[in-house]
Parts: C-alpha cells; sequence; structure tokens
C-alpha cells in the first residue's frame, strides 16, 4: 500500500522525468571530449594500419620478390601482380596494384610478406577525387615508401620485439 | 467601392467556387480540403460582419477539429469513384426539386420582412473597446443559461451514446496496460535468492 | 509613422506601417529559427559529451546558413504519383499558421502587431489549422510511410489540443481576458515572480508544456516522423526548399509555443523580481530557457510508443487538467485566494 502510495506521487511529481533530465543536465556542463580533427589527433600505434607502401633496401634495391603471397592472403582480392624475370635473372614484379577501394586495410599483406616489402603507413589522410584515383600502382606505393621509410623503419623496429 | 465591400465580393467569390468544387471534385480529398477553403472563408466573411468569436470558434472547431477527422476518414477509406458515380444522373430531379425549395424558403426568410436590412441593420462600426466575446459570454450565462447547459448536456449523452453504440470487446484483442507496465518494479518479477558460498574439495578430482 | 502619413496619406501609411511590422517579425522569427537549430545541435552535441557544429564561422555561427544554402540549391523531387498541386502546398499549408500566429503575440507592453480582444482564441485556431500541413503532405506524398506519419500526426495533435485548451481555460480563469496583454497585467503583482500563473497553475502549466511538445511533434512525442519506425513520417518525399520550408514551420512553431507559455504562465515580459524593470529582455530569456526545455527533452527521453502517448493525452491530461479546472473555480468563487 505504501508502495503504491510513493509510486503515485512519483508519477505525479514526474520523479523519473527529473532524474533524467539532471543527468543530461550534468553532462551539459561537463567538459567536453571532442578532438578537433585537422589540429589536434589522437595518438597513434605504431602498428596502425593505414594507406600501404613499398619499401626498398638501403641500397635502393626494391624489397619485394614477387612470392604473391600478399595476392593469395588478401581477403578482399584488392592486390594484384604480375611479374617476370629482370635482366639479372631476379624475379620482380612489372605490376604491384593495391585497390584502396576494396582494401580493408587488415594488415594481412604485411604479415604474410616474407621481406617486410608491402607495409602499412600511419597514413590516413589520403583521398581520391575521380575513379581510380584510389587505385595505387607500383610507383606509387614505393614513392610512398620512400618518402616515409625512416618513420617505417621505426614503427617496425618498436613493434620487432612483438612478432 | 470601398475596402470592406471589396473584401467580401473576395471573400464571397472564393466561398461560392469552394463550394461548388465540394460537390464537383472526383476526389473526396480534394472535396474535404474544399470544404475547409469553405470554412476558413466563411469564417473570414463573419469577421466582416463583426462577429469575430464565431468566426474564430468557426475555425477552431470545424476547420481545426472536425475536419480534420474528417479527412482522417476520407483518406483511410478505399473508395471506387466509378461505382460511386453510377446513377449520379438517375437523382437530379428529386435533388433539384429538394434545391428548388431551400431556395424557396431562403428566399422567403431572406427576402421577406423578417431579416431584410431594415429589420436587421448591419452591425455598425463599433468602438475599439467593445468585446464581442464578451458580451457574447454575458448573455450566454444570464439569460440563456438554461438553453445553454441543456445543450451542453444533449451533446454530452450524444457522445456518450456514440461512444456506447461502437464500444466492443474483442476477445482476439490483444491490450498491454501501460499503468500496469510502469508500476512493475523488480521484486515482481526476479527473487533474490541469498545462497552461502560453495568450497571445492580440494582432495576432490576436478 | 506621421511623416509617412503625410507624404501618402493616412490609410496608405498605415497599411505600410503594419507591413513593415510584419515583415520585421517574419524576419525575426526566420533568423530566431535558423539560430534554433545550431543551438539544437549544439545542446544536444553538450549533452553527448560532443561539441556540435563548430567550423563554419566563428564557434560555428555561420552554420544554420550554411544549411539554408544547401537546401535552397538541393532539387525538389516530386514523387511518381504524387499530386503535385497539394505536394507543393502541404508546406506552405503547415507554415502559413506558424507565422500567422504572430500577429496577436505581445513582446513588450504594447509592442503587437494587433491587439485584438479575442488573441488567445485566434492563436489556438491559427494553430489548429498547422495539422493540414501534414496530413496533406502525407496523403499528397502518394507514399504509405507518409500516409502514416500523418494519421499519426492528426490524431495525436487533435487529442493534445483539447488537453491544452483547457490548460488555456484555467489561465483565462485567472486572468478573467482573452487578450494576451491583459493576461500579462493581470500577472504583475508587487510580488514579482510569486505572482505569475505559474504558482497557482504549476500542474496546468506542466500539462501545457508537454502538450505543446507533442502538438510540435517533438521528441519524445515524434512519432509522426519516428526515423526509426516510418523513416522521416510525413516529410519523407520531401526535399530542397519544400523540406526547408516544413522544417523552418517546425521550429517557428516550437518558438510560438514557448512565447505562448511565457506569456500565459511566466508572466511575459514582467520582471521576476520587484525591484529590477520589466521589458523585452525578460520576455526573450523566458521563451530562451523554454526552448531549451524543448532542447533538453530531445536529448534526454526516448520516444514514446504510439499507445501510450493516446493514453497519456486522453487519459491523464484531460482529467487531470477537469479537475484542476473545477478545483480553480472553486477557489475562485469562495475568494480563498491569496492575492
Amino acid at each position: 500500500m505504501m508502495e503504491r502510495i510513493r509510486s503515485f506521487f512519483r508519477t505525479f511529481l514526474l520523479f523519473e522525468l527529473v532524474k533524467g533530465l539532471m543527468l543530461t543536465g550534468r553532462y551539459f556542463l561537463s567538459p567536453k571530449l571532442t578532438v578537433q580533427f585537422p589540429e589536434e589527433k589522437t595518438p597513434q600505434s605504431p602498428r596502425f594500419r593505414g594507406l600501404h607502401a613499398l619499401r626498398r633496401y638501403p641500397n635502393g634495391e626494391e624489397r619485394c620478390i614477387a612470392c604473391k603471397l600478399c595476392e593469395a592472403v588478401c581477403p578482399a582480392l584488392a592486390i594484384t601482380i604480375e611479374s617476370e624475370k629482370r635482366e639479372d635473372n631476379t624475379r620482380r614484379t612489372t605490376r604491384y596494384d593495391i585497390d584502396l577501394t576494396k582494401c580493408i586495410f587488415c594488415g594481412f599483406c604485411e604479415e604474410s610478406c616474407p621481406v617486410d616489402s608491402i607495409v602499412e603507413t600511419r597514413i590516413l589522410e589520403y583521398h581520391g577525387e575521380r575513379r581510380g584515383d584510389l587505385v595505387y600502382t607500383k610507383e606509387m606505393l614505393l614513392a610512398i615508401g620512400d618518402r616515409y621509410e625512416e618513420e617505417i623503419a621505426q614503427d617496425r623496429a618498436e613493434d620487432a620485439k612483438y612478432r | 467601392m470601398d475596402f470592406e465591400k471589396g473584401a467580401f465580393y473576395f471573400f464571397a467569390t472564393i466561398l461560392i467556387l469552394a463550394a461548388l468544387r465540394v460537390i464537383t471534385a472526383r476526389n473526396p480529398v480534394h472535396a474535404a480540403l474544399s470544404l475547409v477553403l469553405s470554412f476558413f472563408t466563411a469564417a473570414a466573411l463573419w469577421l466582416l460582419l463583426e462577429a469575430e468569436f464565431l468566426a474564430i470558434a468557426l475555425v477552431l472547431v470545424y476547420v481545426g477539429a472536425v475536419m480534420v477527422l474528417f479527412l482522417f476518414v476520407v483518406m483511410m477509406l478505399d473508395i471506387n469513384l466509378d461505382r460511386l458515380r453510377e446513377g449520379y444522373w438517375d437523382y437530379l430531379l428529386p435533388a433539384l426539386v429538394v434545391a428548388g425549395v431551400m431556395v424557396m424558403e431562403m428566399a422567403v426568410i431572406l427576402g421577406g420582412r423578417y431579416f431584410n436590412l431594415s429589420e436587421m441593420p448591419k452591425p455598425s462600426g463599433a468602438d475599439p473597446g467593445y468585446s464581442n466575446t464578451r458580451e457574447l459570454g454575458g448573455i450566454l450565462y444570464t439569460d440563456y443559461v438554461y438553453a445553454f447547459e441543456i445543450a451542453a448536456v444533449i451533446l454530452l449523452v450524444a457522445i456518450v451514446a456514440a461512444i456506447a453504440l461502437t464500444l466492443r470487446k474483442r476477445k482476439d484483442n490483444k491490450y498491454q496496460a501501460p499503468s500496469k507496465q510502469v508500476s512493475t518494479r523488480r521484486a515482481d518479477r526476479v527473487r533474490l535468492v541469498s545462497m552461502p558460498a560453495e568450497k571445492r574439495d580440494p582432495g576432490e578430482a576436478s | 509613422m506621421e511623416w509617412l502619413a503625410e507624404i501618402i496619406g493616412a490609410p496608405a501609411a498605415a497599411t505600410l506601417w503594419t507591413l513593415a511590422k510584419i515583415v520585421a517579425i517574419v524576419i525575426a522569427v526566420t533568423l530566431s529559427v535558423a539560430y534554433l537549430t545550431l543551438a539544437e545541435r549544439k545542446v544536444i552535441g553538450y549533452m553527448q559529451l560532443r561539441l556540435g557544429p563548430n567550423r563554419v564561422g566563428p564557434k560555428g555561427l555561420l552554420q544554420p546558413f550554411a544549411d539554408v544554402l544547401k537546401l535552397l540549391v538541393k532539387e525538389i523531387i516530386i514523387p511518381t504519383g504524387a499530386n503535385k498541386f497539394l505536394f507543393i502546398s502541404a508546406p506552405v499549408l503547415s507554415l502559413m499558421p506558424a507565422l500567422a500566429a504572430w500577429a496577436v503575440i505581445p513582446f513588450t507592453d504594447g509592442a503587437v502587431v494587433s491587439n485584438i480582444d479575442a488573441g488567445l482564441l485566434y492563436v489556438l485556431a491559427i494553430t489548429s489549422m498547422g495539422v493540414y500541413g501534414v496530413i496533406v503532405a502525407g496523403w499528397a506524398s502518394n507514399s504509405k510511410y507518409a500516409f502514416l506519419g500523418a494519421m499519426r500526426s492528426a490524431a495525436q495533435i487533435v487529442a493534445y489540443e483539447i488537453a491544452m485548451g483547457f490548460a488555456l481555460v484555467c489561465v483565462l480563469m485567472m486572468s478573467g481576458s482573452l487578450n494576451l496583454s491583459v493576461i500579462v497585467d493581470s500577472q504583475r503583482t508587487a510580488y514579482g515572480l510569486l505572482g505569475w500563473n505559474l504558482l497557482p497553475l504549476l500542474p496546468m502549466f506542466v500539462v501545457y508544456f508537454i502538450s505543446a511538445v507533442a502538438e510540435t511533434n517533438r521528441a519524445p512525442f515524434d512519432v509522426a516522423e519516428g526515423e526509426s519506425e516510418i523513416v522521416a513520417g510525413f516529410h519523407v518525399e520531401y526535399s530542397g526548399t519544400a523540406f526547408a520550408v516544413f522544417f523552418l514551420a517546425e521550429y517557428a512553431n516550437m518558438i510560438l509555443v514557448s512565447a505562448l507559455a511565457a506569456l500565459m504562465f511566466l508572466g511575459g515580459w514582467l520582471s521576476p523580481f520587484p525591484f529590477l524593470p520589466d521589458g523585452f529582455f525578460w520576455f526573450a530569456a523566458k521563451v530562451a530557457f523554454l526552448l531549451f526545455c524543448f532542447l533538453w527533452f530531445r536529448a534526454t527521453f526516448p520516444r514514446y510508443r504510439y499507445d501510450q502517448i493516446m493514453r497519456l493525452g486522453w487519459k491523464v491530461f484531460i482529467p487531470l487538467t477537469i479537475v484542476w479546472l473545477l478545483l480553480i473555480g472553486v477557489l475562485m468563487r469562495m475568494s480563498w485566494w491569496p492575492w
């Protein structure tokens, strides 16, 4: 009986509604968590999986030996490789395309690579303005690798002890 | 032609056109919307007659409530227009007779000596402080209070009768009682049982 | 105004003067709507620990204009099988009452376009026509979602209009007039805040405000456009400018009912403390607070189930208002009123 009377008054005094309003009111005044993206950025792990890159050895020779493991493991079928023998009888790729519109950034290509050639970098702000802009060719991937080699090498070194 | 006359002819034209549209429109929703327009213009005409309370009440009650429900029903119905149009012209003769009688009656009243301009002069422009609403309320609750109350009671009876006639309980009707749902407490649904913690005997093989 | 009358004559000058006032109000309402949309996004963002839009202009202050520009340049798509005339006129039908009702709203003492005697009745009559925009839009779209939204909205608005009307009748009994300026003046006492209708009519204020939220189809009573059930309800087929007009009407209605609540229960432009001067500032502050409550509700409460809305309107609010009406009547008759 007492319970019924109490619940009656609670209903008509809108007790629960006011409680809800107080909660949102408290959040209204509390400090905000938004990160203002272009100016502020959240910290990235060295394992961050962003835009792909193809690496070279310090002497300038490209690492990729066209073993096609990455092509085989890619779950989204985003990688296309064609290869043939170079003059010095080593097997090299003539074509290495990654379709970034298909890619799901799982990192399997990086895991499967026996020579640490294909890697995923920390770059996440890239875009394409035309259809086809997001299909990255071998030259583009090598250029990314050349440009960010220092960062990539450092990230691999940091992560090496866990592999 | 002064402003008032111009406004009158303007509204009257719209009213007649809308009223014509009500009976000629093929689509019942269009007819209902035309009826809304004619109610609204009629209210405007009443405003010209300085009957602002009645005009606003007309808009409030008929346009704001009655016609909404009307439209509600008309929109829900799937009316077959061709079936409805069947035999439209067969009723022309009775309809003409009824219309003729109505025109005659209106002519007798409006053209006769009871409602002509000398008997019912047009409202002389009242002073700005004059409140139509207050006057109407005063008369309604003093001179005509019994008639008013009786009308109210009759309407109430009509409402109750209408609800009683249409109210039926279906057995397969699933119904939730929100007040019961709201008043449910945890204790009604969950039983918390206090149990002593059990310890596995270390010798026993797991 | 006098110098204008000398040039073009008194009647023309009066017409022009009224026209100028109307334009001023429409522009003010439109601007308020623009910034109300920004405030809504900001307030809800803040309650969700976000910042809300802050990129267009300083602190995002130009965001509404960017939105308007976007909506204006978009294409108006008219669905196949839609009734073109009604489809286009529906947004206008819903905007017209939201703007026309401002004719009788006094902003401060005497600052009103038309100080008519049955002002409150006029507002009720005009706002009750707003539902046609919704119904016509739902029917003319030739879409089942839009139609369902229109049906829900019609039933809901008719249900809550009654409770709202009864709550206002209590105010009428207290002040003895339908004129909004007189209603505000009747709340003027030596005690400031305590003289307002808010105190004796507190339950009616709550009923009125909740009904107002339901009347304007705002959360938590927004079943007419419940995104998760019927996509966007009655305006699902609308795009571009036509959608913008619906948007404008909804927010203009919010401001309107808040202004009415401020006039009727919170003493309009009267100052809450006797030692501070009255003025437009107080009216604006009260309306702003009530609008903030609208946004607050939206950020807090989940959407009502449809049958619960109907139950609340018919079975809770209407009996409650009638009981309070009787109570007020008895109190006034017995002169047990403290002031």
